[in-house]
C-alpha cells in the first residue's frame, strides 16, 4: 500500500513534468500547427532589411499569411535576399505585388506588409517579387531631413 | 619556506580530492543494478524524496519569481511604451537563465544537503560498512539510486519552474496590469524558439544536476564520521554546489550564445 502510494506520487510528478514541457512547447514557443502548415516559398531582394529577423510575419491587410524563412546576402548585387514561406491556402498574390518592411508601432518588431498588385498572374513556388520597399532607417531619415532643411537657407 | 610548503600541501590535497571524486563517479557508473525491478524500487523511493518533496518549494518560488519579473518588467517597459514585450522578457529570462539556475540552487539547498547528511549519517553510524559486511554493495544500494534520481529530477523540476513562472507572470501582466493578452503571447511565441531556448534550458539543468548531485553524494561518502564532520560536509555540499552551478552557468551560456 505504502509503495503503491509512493509510485503514484512519482508518476504524478513525471506527468506534471511532461505537462509543463508541453505547455512550454505549445503555448510559450508556439510550436503548433503554424510551423507545420503547408507553405510555398517566394523570394525578394531588399536594399536594406533594417532589423528584419527570421520568423518575422508576412501580412496582407494585417492578417498573417506567412513568415520569413531565411535572410542571406546576395553577393553579386550586395542586396539582402529574403526567402518567405507563404501559407499555401493563400494562392492569389499577384506577381506585381509590393513587399515593404514595416514596423509594428514605434518600437515594435519588424514585419513584412504586402500591397496587392493588379496583375492577373499569381505567385507560385520559387517566384520572385521585384517591387520591394526597404526598412525605414531612422538615421537616414534624420540626416535627409537635416540636409533638406539646411539646403533651404 | 613554511607557507610555500603549506600551499603545496593544499594544492596536492585539492588535486587529490578531484581525482578521488572522479574515481568515485566512475565507481557509481560501473555498479550496474543486478535486477531491474529491484533497482526501479530503490530509484522510485529516491525520486520521491529528491523530486516530489522538492516540488512545493519549486512551485512557490517559481510562481513568485514569475510574478516579480512581470511586475518589474512592466514598470520598466511601460516607460518606453512597449509593455507588450513583458511576455518576451519573462519567457526568455525564465527559460534561458532563471529557470535552470534558481531551480538548481534551490535543489542544492533542499535536496542535495539532505543527500549528504543522510549518507554521512549512514557512514557515521557504520551502516555503510555493515552493508559491506553483509555483502551488499553500498555503491549499488545507496549511492547510485540517489545520483540517478538527482539527474532525473532536476530537469523535470526546471521545466515545471519555468512553466509556473510564466503562468505567474501572465497573471500579473495580463490579468492584473491589463496588458493585451494576444500581443503578450504572440510576442513571446515569436521570440522563443523551442529547439534553442527550451532545450538549452533543459540541457543546462541536466549539467547542473550532474555537478550538484555528484558533489552531494561524494561529500556524504567522504565525510568524517562524526556529527561535526556531517555538518561540515553538508555545508560544503551547499557552498560548492552553488558555486559550481553559477560557474557552470557562465560556461554553458558562453558556449550556447557564442559562435565559436
Amino acid at each position: 500500500m505504502k509503495s503503491k502510494q509512493l509510485e503514484l506520487m512519482v508518476g504524478l510528478f513525471v506527468v506534471l513534468g511532461f505537462a509543463a514541457l508541453a505547455y512550454l512547447a505549445i503555448q510559450v514557443s508556439g510550436l503548433s500547427g503554424a510551423s507545420s502548415k503547408d507553405v510555398y516559398q517566394i523570394q525578394a531582394r531588399f536594399d536594406d532589411i533594417g532589423g528584419l529577423t527570421e520568423r518575422a510575419k508576412v501580412s496582407i491587410a494585417g492578417v498573417t499569411v506567412g513568415e520569413v524563412d531565411s535572410i542571406v546576402l546576395d553577393k553579386e548585387l550586395y542586396m539582402a535576399l529574403v526567402t518567405f514561406n507563404i501559407y499555401s491556402d493563400v494562392q492569389n498574390i499577384p506577381t506585381d505585388s509590393s513587399f515593404a518592411i514595416l514596423t509594428n508601432g514605434l518600437l515594435g518588431e519588424k514585419y513584412v506588409g504586402v500591397s496587392i498588385g493588379a496583375e492577373e498572374e499569381y505567385l507560385e513556388q520559387g517566384g520572385e517579387i521585384y517591387d520591394t520597399q526597404s526598412a525605414l532607417v531612422l538615421e537616414n531619415l534624420i540626416s535627409q531631413f537635416l540636409f533638406e532643411s539646411t539646403q533651404g537657407d | 619556506m613554511k607557507p610555500i610548503q603549506a600551499a603545496g600541501v593544499r594544492a596536492l590535497n585539492t588535486i587529490g580530492a578531484f581525482g578521488q571524486a572522479g574515481l568515485f563517479l566512475i565507481q557509481v557508473m560501473l555498479h550496474r543494478p543486478k535486477s531491474l525491478s529491484g533497482a526501479m524500487g530503490l530509484l522510485m523511493k529516491q525520486i520521491y524524496s529528491v523530486g516530489v518533496l522538492s516540488l512545493v518549494i519549486i512551485l512557490v518560488s517559481g510562481l513568485f519569481i514569475g510574478m516579480v519579473l512581470g511586475l518589474q518588467g512592466y514598470t520598466i517597459l511601460a516607460k518606453f511604451g512597449s509593455e507588450q514585450a513583458v511576455g518576451q522578457l519573462l519567457a526568455l529570462t525564465l527559460l534561458r537563465e532563471l529557470g535552470p539556475v534558481v531551480t538548481a540552487l534551490l535543489f542544492a539547498g533542499r535536496a542535495c544537503s539532505a543527500l549528504t547528511a543522510e549518507i554521512g549519517l549512514m557512514k557515521a553510524t557504520e551502516q555503510l560498512s555493515s552493508l559491506e559486511m553483509m555483502g551488499v554493495d553500498p555503491y549499488r544500494r545507496i549511492i547510485a539510486p540517489r545520483f540517478i534520481a538527482g539527474l532525473i529530477c532536476l530537469p523535470i523540476l526546471c521545466v515545471i519552474f519555468s512553466a509556473v513562472g510564466i503562468l505567474g507572470g501572465e497573471f500579473v501582466a495580463v490579468t492584473w496590469l491589463q496588458i493585451h493578452g494576444g500581443s503578450f503571447w504572440s510576442l513571446m511565441q515569436q521570440s522563443v524558439y523551442f529547439s534553442t531556448d527550451v532545450v538549452n534550458g533543459i540541457i543546462k539543468a541536466f549539467c547542473f544536476a550532474i555537478a550538484t548531485t555528484w558533489i552531494a553524494v561524494f561529500q556524504g561518502y567522504q565525510c568524517e564520521p562524526t556529527s561535526e564532520g556531517i555538518g561540515k560536509a553538508t555545508t560544503r555540499t551547499v557552498v560548492l554546489g552553488s558555486l559550481s552551478i553559477l560557474a557552470l552557468d557562465f560556461i554553458l551560456t558562453a558556449a550556447m550564445i557564442g559562435d565559436f
